[in-house]
């Protein structure tokens, strides 16, 4: 099978500080890899060169066969990012701010989109109120939505339960399994060891920069997972 | 082509709905400017010979400052929520985004100078409205150029600790020859003389526009960088 995603010897430097260290990974067609790693890991900084909106010091990503070298811009269309920020403005509508970014991504249909965008994360009621006298949970809801307006083939998430009640958190593994149905390509940073499991078809050690795991989830038991994590983790 | 502009238009259709709801920065640009022009009449005598002369100096001393204010609000709001991200995440022209502030910008600076310009003229009893087709052209050449540095230099301070300081110290040394063209040609209309005899620092106006809207246009990729 082709790869969706391929991470090619990534390197990433703040000053003297290494944040990733040859840092290599490949993704197939709706494969959902989840990427643990403690705070400071390298985690974000992954995702944020994947997603275009860093550069790395060394190495290539390429996304759907196109380098980020090459075509950013193409890249972006195919990439939606739901993230503990909800990039959401507050003095904006929950309607306003899907057409608001639905507009920016060139979706066909717009004032469709938005409708089934709405009626989908039950928002519908709520499309004329101002984002910031919003719950954390309805929040997260609308970010997913703006996240997913133009229908990407891949969808990155850092730390999405980050501030989430319980029900909200169920919530969002729902939603995750619905992405997971409709075919898409996933990656999700957490450090919960619990929720990271539940929806992931690979799994990822990420620790001081560098990969420490990658695996099917096939190949690991659930009751392992937190002994494999905290060998990864400790510092070489 | 369309698409470029509607999405320009996006970006500053949503600043407007935002400002509309909060009139966080209007009213304060407003108020300071006004306060400018209350002040500066306390210290002059009324009906004094000279007020036709330091006028202009006033006048663009109020909307400098009130234009630094808003200016240091320009990407505020995309602080909020980390919105800046999002913005950068999507598949649009860099340049877009930096047109689309530089726009919002001039039309926040002209409402601001379309409410204070009468206000202004009552104070120092000066008849402004004889000249003021040729105002308003030195108006749109100076505000665009405050626009379009201020928006770029903005772009780089907000993401530093101290950016309501650091954009007043960048910003103004490199505005040193647009105040000076603006106070000039103000000063100059306002006497009556004609476009033939200020023509030079209306092209160093224009001059000033071009290089300080293309240059940032060209690089606000680099600009906005994390």
């Amino acid at each position: 099978m082709d790869s969706v995603i391929e991470v090619k010897q990534v390197s990433k430097y703040f000053g003297k500080k290494v944040a990733l260290n040859n840092v290599n990974l490949s993704l197939c067609n709706s494969e959902s890899l989840t990427l643990f790693g403690p705070n400071g890991a390298g985690k974000s900084t992954l995702l944020k060169i994947m997603s275009t909106l860093l550069h790395p010091s060394a190495g290539d990503v390429t996304i759907c066969g196109i380098s980020i070298h090459d075509d950013k811009p193409s890249i972006r269309k195919y990439i939606g990012i739901i993230s503990h920020d909800s990039f959401l403005y507050g003095n904006l509508t929950a309607e306003e701010n899907l057409f608001f970014y639905g507009k920016l991504y060139g979706v066909k249909n717009l004032k469709n989109r938005v409708d089934e965008l709405l009626e989908k994360f039950n928002l519908t009621i709520h499309r004329d109120t101002l984002v910031r006298t919003f719950s954390r949970g309805m929040s997260q809801r609308l970010a997913i939505a703006r996240a997913i307006i133009h229908d990407p083939a891949i969808i990155f998430l850092d730390e999405p339960y980050t501030g989430l009640d319980p029900q909200a958190s169920d919530s969002l593994t729902n939603i995750l399994f619905g992405f997971h149905q409709d075919k898409k390509t996933m990656i999700i940073t957490t450090h919960d060891l619990e929720k990271g499991w539940t929806t992931a078809t690979k799994i990822a050690i990420l620790a001081c920069g560098e990969i420490r795991l990658l695996e099917d989830k096939s190949n690991i038991k659930k009751e392992n997972i937190s002994e494999i994590y905290l060998n990864c983790i400790k510092t070489k | 082509m369309k698409n470029y502009f509607e999405i320009v238009w996006a970006i500053i259709n949503k600043d407007l709905i935002s400002e509309l709801r909060t009139k966080e920065t209007i009213s304060s640009i407003i108020i300071f400017t006004v306060l400018v022009f209350v002040i500066f009449n306390f210290t002059f005598e009324p009906g004094a010979s000279y007020i036709n002369e330091i006028a202009p100096g006033i006048l663009w001393v109020a909307y400098i400052f009130a234009s630094v204010l808003g200016l240091n609000r320009t990407f505020l709001p995309e602080r909020e929520n980390n919105c800046i991200s999002g913005l950068m995440l999507t598949p649009i022209d860099r340049g877009a985004i930096y047109l689309a502030k530089m726009l919002g910008n001039i039309i926040f600076i002209f409402i601001v100078v379309g409410l204070s310009l009468p206000i202004f003229t009552i104070f120092y009893n000066i008849n402004i409205f004889p000249f003021l087709p040729k105002l308003l052209l030195v108006f749109f050449l100076s505000i665009a150029g405050i626009a379009g540095l201020g928006t770029a230099l903005s772009a780089m301070a907000v993401n530093t600790k101290t950016r309501e300081i650091m954009l007043p110290i960048l910003l103004f040394p490199l505005m040193v020859p647009l105040i000076l063209a603006a106070v000039k040609t103000t000063g100059s209309i306002l006497q009556g003389k004609s476009f033939s005899e200020i023509s030079g620092w209306l092209k160093l106006l224009t001059a000033f526009d071009i290089i300080f809207i293309t240059v940032p246009y060209l690089t606000f990729e680099y600009l906005i960088e994390e």
